[in-house]
Order: structure tokens, then C-alpha cells, then sequence
């Protein structure tokens, strides 16, 4: 049983039929891609696994409990953390503030503690910034307030929604050498991505989504050499 | 300039400022429920009215004093503020503005016309729980129940200061007014973030109910909307869905107010209220405070 499966869901933002019946899997340590156009449907997805929208028809499995069911509340605690498209830091908090929100159902002190000091280590940017307003910090550095944010839930799945977005090149770089860091970790990541090259890069495998419904899906390999991918997403 | 006047100035902005902290106490709710809702709750000031009958019940019936009376006033309306939420607003939660906007209004009226049946549209005169001492400072007159306003309302800025600023839910609740969505995403229970906001916003309210009771003397069911749309054009001057707007737009509007009784004529200081929300409309819409959110990519 795959960690996370998505079986044929559609979803609607009201008449739009966005999702048509999707399904896709998630095994338990993978880095698994979804990549597609703009409107393909791919942050609607995301937004369906955090339970911020709910499929009409089609079900989410995760450990094979109906997640699909769940309020968004619920879907943090059993271990699926976000790190949403455009990264929707609390601007006007600060950073320390901003870290301690994505640890909002835990009450473990000490281990928060010790997440937040490991959060710091990993993002020495974001220690120097502690207390000041997260609004005020560069698009790279609010990235990796997103990530660090989500990452203080404990999550078990980490879905990134288009982390490259709008960052300078070498900002790109760094932020996937953290995506392949935090899953050589131990967490599962379903990364949703325009740049389509670094992520199947990455990915161990990856679907293509057009339109609401899955056109292609293989390893990050194959789909790299897929001559349809490379035309369509890959410039060549 | 000649010294009587000078005094005449201290006087009203003495005045002014207790008065305008009033409006504060009021604006808080508005503003913060606001801030989390994109909701302007009309019957926010018939919440403060409701405030100033459990504090005349509680030191006329029961028999206690100040404290005791702002104490129940404040645990009352806020579960009261909590019920209207959960049984009024929660239901049209998905609905549009307007018809959220149209029930707001049509609590108010409930509010208000339920309270004159049962408690009838007679005023009520509030008994003197405090002391009738006047300080003199020179020509200056402070009342102490001036100060007992002014500190209580200080008391109470501070504590809610502290609780939105330190502790979880206060957390939670900034985090629900930026984006709501991205505190979903946290795991915050945005229903009890609204609850809680509710509760806070009513308890101040009633707090002020409790507070004009004693100052003015006298209450009755239509007491509060007069300083409801006050607090409204005081939330709307410091910046709608910002805590420290809505404080200094409350003391702006009192001092003001004050002002223009003092200076010019007390009948026209309404015009003076409402003419400070059309010019803060026309030329700052966002309020003193309030900033155009910029999204940085």
C-alpha cells in the first residue's frame, strides 16, 4: 500500500470542473513530481490532499485512511504538511512567530525546541532574522521560512507547491539541494512544479498533468527523456 | 493667548480622551472581528448596550459594585458575543458580503427591539456605583470616575495587547487576519479563532457598556447606536482590522468630539464624527494606519 493514493478525484471550483479523476501514488520516502502547465490543475490537487478543498467524487488514502474526510485541522496532525504556492508567510509576524504557527498542534516544548534549533541550522539566514517581520525578508529567505514553517509540524509528507517560483537561479539551486536534504531525512515529498527540469531531476517518480487529468506519469529519468515532455515542458 | 482658554483646551481634551477611549473599547470589537471576517458586525453596538443592562442588573439587583458588575458584564457579552457568531454568522459563513452585511443589520434591530420588550424603551438610571469626587488640578476638573474609565480601559488595552500578542491563540488570530487559508495549512481551527475573536471583541464591548452606564447615568435599549457607528468611524480612521488603529482612532474621535462641543457647539459634534469619516474615506481610505499590502515574489 502506497503512503499516499489518490484514486480518480474531481474536483470543482463551482461549475469549473478542475480535477477530471486524478490518481496518482505516493510511496513512503520517495520525491515524487507533478508537473504541468499553468491551470493543469496541479496546485487544485494540492489543495485537495490539505483538505482546503474537497473532491466531489473519488477518494485520498494515506496509511489508507480516508484523508478526503478530513478537516485540513485533522490533516496536519496525521502528518501531511504544505508549503503553499507563493510560499503565504504571515508577513506583518516575525520569523520566530512564523515558526512557532507551523508547530501550532504540538505541544512538546522541548521538541519544538530542538526543531526550531535544527530549523536554524539548516537555514542560518533565518536565525540572523529571528525577530524580525517575516514580510521583510528576501523571496529566498521567505521560501525557506515557508519550508522551515512546515517543516515544524513533524510532517511526515511534505507537499511543495512550486518552491522555485519567482527565485534567482542560484536560490533555485539551493532550495532543491534542501528539497533532496529534508527527504534524505526520512520525509516523504510531492513536489508540484513548473520548472519541470529540476524536478524530475530529483523525483523518483513523476506525473505530467494537462487539463485536470494525468497524460504521462514514469521515473523522473524516463519522463526526462520522454519526447513529449521534452517538448512540452522542457524547451527542446 | 489668554488662560482661560488654555484651560478650556486641557479641560476638553480630558474629556475627549475618556470619551474617545470608549469609543476604543467598542472599535477593538469591531476591528478585530474585522480583521479576521472581512465582516463589519452593525450590531457590535447593540452588543455594547446588552453590556450596560447586565452591569445595571448586576449593581441594582444583585447589589454588588463596580467591579463585580464590569466582571459579569464582560463573561456575559462575551458568551453572548460567541452565540450570535455561532448561530447568526457561522451559518452564512459561505454566503456573500452583502447578505452577511444585511443580517449584521438585522441583529442590530433584534438586538434592539427584543431588549425593548422585554425591558421596556424606558431609560433606566444607573445607580451611582462610584464616588462623586471631583479632583481640581488649577482650573482642570477630573472626575474619578473619569479615571476609573480612562484605567479600566487601560488595564484592559494592555491585557488584550498581551493575549494577541504572546500567547497561542493571540498567534493564531494574526495568522487567521493575513491569510486564512495559509493557517489552515498550520492546522489552526479557524471556527475557534473566530469564536475566540468574538468573545474578546464582545467582552470589551460590554466592558464599555459598563463604563458609559456609570458615566452617563443613564441607559436604554437604543443606547448603543449611536456609539456603535462612533466606534465604526473610529475602527475606519485608524485602519480597519488593525488593533492600534482602532485605538488611536477612538481617542481621535473623542478628543475631537470633545472639541467641537467645547469650542464650537455640541450639537454639531456628530456632524464632526461623520465628517471625519468622509474625509478619511476621500483621502485615506486604509485609515491612518493602514498600509497597501504589497506581495513580494
Amino acid at each position: 500500500m502506497a503512503l499516499l493514493e489518490i484514486n480518480n478525484i474531481h474536483v470543482y471550483y463551482g461549475a469549473i470542473h478542475a480535477l477530471k479523476g486524478i490518481s496518482l501514488k505516493v510511496e513512503e520516502g520517495q520525491i515524487v513530481a507533478l508537473i504541468g502547465a499553468n491551470g493543469a490543475g496541479k496546485t487544485t490537487t494540492l489543495r485537495t490532499i490539505s483538505g482546503l478543498l474537497h473532491p466531489k467524487e473519488g477518494s485520498i488514502l494515506y496509511h489508507g485512511e480516508p484523508l478526503h474526510e478530513m478537516k485540513a485541522q485533522a490533516i496536519v496532525k496525521a502528518g501531511i504538511s504544505q508549503v503553499p504556492e507563493g510560499r503565504r508567510i504571515f508577513a506583518p509576524l516575525t520569523v520566530m512567530e512564523n515558526l512557532e504557527l507551523g508547530a501550532f498542534l504540538r505541544n512538546d516544548r522541548d521538541g519544538i525546541r530542538n526543531d526550531l534549533e535544527t530549523i536554524f541550522q539548516s537555514f542560518p539566514r533565518l536565525k540572523e532574522r529571528t525577530f524580525q517581520q517575516a514580510g521583510t525578508l528576501s523571496g529566498g529567505e521567505q521560501q525557506m521560512l515557508a519550508m522551515g514553517r512546515a517543516l515544524m509540524s513533524r510532517p511526515k509528507v511534505l507537499l511543495l507547491d512550486e518552491p522555485s517560483m519567482g527565485l534567482s537561479p542560484i536560490f533555485v539551486q539551493e532550495i532543491f539541494h534542501i528539497i533532496k536534504r529534508i527527504n534524505e531525512q526520512g520525509t516523504t515529498v510531492l513536489l508540484v512544479e513548473q520548472n519541470a527540469r529540476m524536478a524530475l531531476s530529483i523525483a523518483d517518480y513523476a506525473y505530467v498533468l494537462e487539463t485536470g487529468t494525468i497524460s504521462l506519469e514514469g521515473t523522473g529519468a524516463e519522463l526526462a527523456s520522454s519526447e513529449e515532455v521534452q517538448k512540452a515542458y522542457l524547451g527542446g | 493667548m489668554d488662560s482661560g482658554l488654555i484651560t478650556q483646551f486641557i479641560q476638553q481634551i480630558i474629556n475627549g480622551v475618556s470619551l474617545g477611549s470608549i469609543y476604543a473599547l467598542i472599535a477593538l470589537g469591531y476591528t478585530m472581528v474585522y480583521g479576521i471576517m472581512r465582516l463589519i458586525n452593525f450590531a457590535h453596538g447593540d452588543i455594547y448596550m446588552l453590556g450596560a443592562y447586565v452591569g445595571f442588573f448586576v449593581t441594582t439587583q444583585l447589589q454588588l459594585g463596580f467591579f463585580p458588575a464590569l466582571i459579569c458584564a464582560m463573561v456575559a457579552i462575551g458568551i453572548a458575543g460567541v452565540l450570535i457568531e455561532k448561530l447568526v454568522y457561522k451559518p452564512l459563513r459561505a454566503s456573500s458580503k452583502i447578505s452577511i452585511l444585511i443580517t449584521a443589520i438585522g441583529m442590530s434591530l433584534f438586538l434592539e427591539y427584543t431588549t425593548m420588550y422585554f425591558l421596556t424603551p424606558q431609560p433606566r438610571t444607573f445607580p451611582p456605583v462610584l464616588p462623586n469626587t471631583i479632583f481640581h488640578l488649577g482650573d482642570v476638573i477630573i472626575s474619578f470616575q473619569q479615571l476609573v474609565i480612562l484605567g479600566s480601559t487601560v488595564v484592559l488595552m494592555l491585557l488584550l495587547w498581551y493575549v494577541v500578542q504572546y500567547t497561542k491563540m493571540g498567534k493564531a488570530m494574526r495568522a487567521v487576519s493575513y491569510d486564512t487559508d495559509a493557517a489552515l495549512l498550520m492546522g489552526i481551527n479557524v471556527d475557534h479563532v473566530i469564536s475566540f475573536t468574538f468573545a474578546l471583541g464582545s467582552a470589551l464591548a460590554g466592558a464599555a457598556g459598563v463604563l458609559v452606564g456609570i458615566y452617563y447615568n443613564t441607559i436604554d435599549p437604543l443606547m448603543g447606536i449611536m456609539p456603535g457607528l462612533k466606534a465604526f468611524i473610529a475602527a475606519v480612521l485608524g485602519g480597519i482590522g488593525i488593533i492600534p488603529g482602532a485605538m488611536m482612532g477612538g481617542i481621535i474621535l473623542g478628543v475631537v468630539e470633545a472639541l467641537v462641543s467645547g469650542f464650537i457647539s455640541s450639537t454639531f459634534r456628530d456632524a464632526a464624527a461623520f465628517g471625519i469619516l468622509i474625509v478619511i474615506l476621500l483621502i485615506k481610505p486604509t485609515g491612518l494606519l493602514g498600509k497597501n499590502q504589497t506581495e513580494k515574489v
